[in-house]
């Protein structure tokens, strides 16, 4: 059983590591873990239902609200009203992708098998954004066709072909695959599920309130460039002057991307694991 | 092969792997031996690329780990620190790292089988036993049928049957020409699998020699002499080139000399003896010995 020196020399199989096959690890990855099955149900469920909930709330209290609430009645936003809780689900679970293989030590075995380190992210992010893209697409639409119709009932429904609807709608899908993507990142950055999750709902929810503690010459300057204004903005049928463009505020959420992923890139390849 | 260069890593102040240069043949079982905290996981994470080298530089199959285009096929690593999501099955987390290689389904169903965790291996890691958790770690070392096996204290949470089919796997693989390299902190367990030691103590190499070799110095023997006579007998015994050493309850440990060499001394003196006894020091007390000025923290002073 001892080592004999006639033994020809191992000769170990080919096949290198590639891109695809990283996409394929990450899709397994994904799909196999409850936890993410549930966070993108919970998603979608909360997109569509707080939608349908909101939109039936107007339509039964309609006959007793003022006159003014109803020239100012917005039937695409109120449809929409459930992403600030989706946007919650998805980022958590875009932080816990790979948070997750930080506090079990799956990253390990992932960077053993895939030394680049890179490929890895860039798996995560392309998968994962592509999955948040397509489900969030799904949902946006739903939610927004579900609350219409029960709108209806009152005749204060609007259609996707009205302008500016459709892209109000699809902004709320692309805003979410935004957050799920920004969770990433901060999960890489950070590497702690609890530290990216807090800094998540910091930059989302806690830093727009704070918002309100600034002079106001100096809040119209900062609050449009908050990622949470920039995305209102994408998803307003009609950006206020406060807001901005919805093609800039595209630009501006892009950069913030970027940057983060810069960032995450920078530190995964820099440190021990 | 693995060659390590004047690898050293430093944390801060504390500098876990001090300067290591060896070479970690094909063909044979090599041990890494070294009580714990003596840089052996940090030596095995730098040469998988899990850790970066402060200084210095370690090669696998002649590239560093980083720029290997297939690493699975050419290293296979067991880490002492689990590497598992606890929320997946086996089966997954397998199928998982096998895509990243293009590596197809039945070979996952293999290494399944291989290391016997066939019927949990859609459970979820999280349920695992020590035992079951080891053997999946050792499935995930075998999935890309590599070159070199780098396993991490491999018999940890083991029972006894599972310590035997790893010692008699990692014989086998290194019988096919693998390098295989393997840690421990028990002496007793590296004598029985390991073929060549690379002993750490503090980060530092302190043995890189055959397990034989090892042995055979761990052999030195000392004889244990007890004598109403003492001092005349260690006078006598140091005259013809003993080392004695005594021991307050006025026992006296004599090297250098074979006990029938102490008994016939002493008769030819004339002396008493009350006790002539050989004694054999275990490979864990030469090992304890070896390392024993390296150790991070002494029982006692010294």
């Amino acid at each position: 059983m001892t080592a004999t020196p006639t033994a020809p020399a191992y000769r170990p199989p080919s096949g290198n590591v590639r891109f695809t096959g990283v996409l394929a690890s990450e899709w397994t990855k994904l799909r196999s873990l409850r936890s993410t099955v549930w966070s993108l149900i919970a998603a979608v469920g909360m997109l569509v239902g707080f939608g349908l909930l909101f939109s039936w709330g107007v339509v039964s209290r309609w006959d007793r609200i003022g006159a003014r609430e109803r020239l100012t009645f917005d039937p695409t936003r109120i449809s929409l009203g459930g992403v600030f809780l989706a946007q919650l689900a998805i980022g958590v679970l875009g932080v816990l992708i790979i948070g997750g293989e930080f506090s079990t030590g799956m990253i390990r075995a992932s960077l053993a098998a895939v030394p680049k380190r890179l490929p890895v992210l860039w798996g995560k992010a392309v998968v994962f954004g592509a999955v948040a893209l397509v489900l969030m697409t799904v949902a946006s639409v739903a939610a927004f066709e579900l609350a219409q119709a029960v709108l209806s009932g009152k005749g204060v429904q609007t259609s996707l072909g009205a302008d500016g609807v459709l892209r109000a709608v699809l902004g709320s899908a692309l805003f979410l695959t935004w957050v799920a993507l920004f969770g990433l990142a901060l999960g890489t950055i950070l590497r702690n599920s609890a530290a990216a999750i807090s800094t998540l709902v910091g930059v989302l929810l806690v830093v727009p309130i704070l918002m309100n503690f600034l002079p106001s010459d100096w809040r119209d300057h900062i609050d449009r460039w908050l990622p949470s204004s920039a995305g209102a903005s994408l998803m307003a049928v009609h950006p206020t002057d406060a807001q901005l463009a919805p093609g800039i505020a595209a630009m501006v959420l892009l950069a913030y991307l970027v940057v983060s992923f810069a960032a995450a890139a920078v530190l995964l390849l820099r440190r021990d694991v | 092969m693995i060659v390590a260069e004047g690898l050293t890593k430093v944390y801060g102040e504390k500098t876990a792997v001090d300067d290591i240069t060896v070479t970690v043949q094909p063909g044979r079982v090599t041990g890494f031996l070294g009580p714990n905290g003596a840089g052996k996981s940090t030596t095995m994470r730098m040469i998988v690329g899990l850790a970066r080298p402060t200084s210095g530089a370690v090669t696998v199959a002649g590239r560093d780990y980083r720029d290997l285009p297939a690493p699975l096929h050419e290293v296979g690593a067991l880490l002492e620190a689990r590497a598992v999501h606890t929320g997946r099955t086996a089966a997954n987390h397998l199928l998982a790292l096998a895509q990243t290689h293009g590596i197809p389904r039945a070979r996952v169903r293999e290494v399944i089988d291989m290391v016997g965790i066939g019927e949990v291996a859609d459970k979820r890691v999280g349920s695992f036993s020590l035992g079951m958790g080891q053997r999946l770690g050792i499935a995930a070392a075998l999935l890309g049928d590599p070159g070199t096996l780098i396993l991490d204290e491999p018999v940890n949470g083991l029972d006894p049957e599972g310590i035997k089919w790893i010692r008699d796997l990692l014989r086998y693989l290194a019988g096919q020409g693998r390098t295989i390299f393997v840690s421990s902190h028990l002496m007793s367990e590296m004598a029985l699998t390991a073929d060549h030691l690379i002993v750490v103590g503090r980060g530092r190499v302190v043995a890189d020699e055959p397990v034989s070799s090892f042995i055979a110095r761990a052999s030195t023997r000392a004889v244990h002499v007890r004598s109403p006579q003492a001092e005349e007998v260690s006078g006598v015994l140091r005259a013809a080139g003993a080392g004695v050493t005594v021991r307050p309850d006025g026992l006296l440990v004599v090297t250098d000399l074979t006990a029938p060499a102490i008994g016939d001394l002493a008769a030819g003196h004339g002396l008493r003896l009350h006790e002539l006894s050989p004694q054999q020091a275990s490979l864990e007390e030469a090992f304890m010995e070896l390392t024993a000025d390296d150790l991070e923290y002494h029982g006692s002073a010294t």
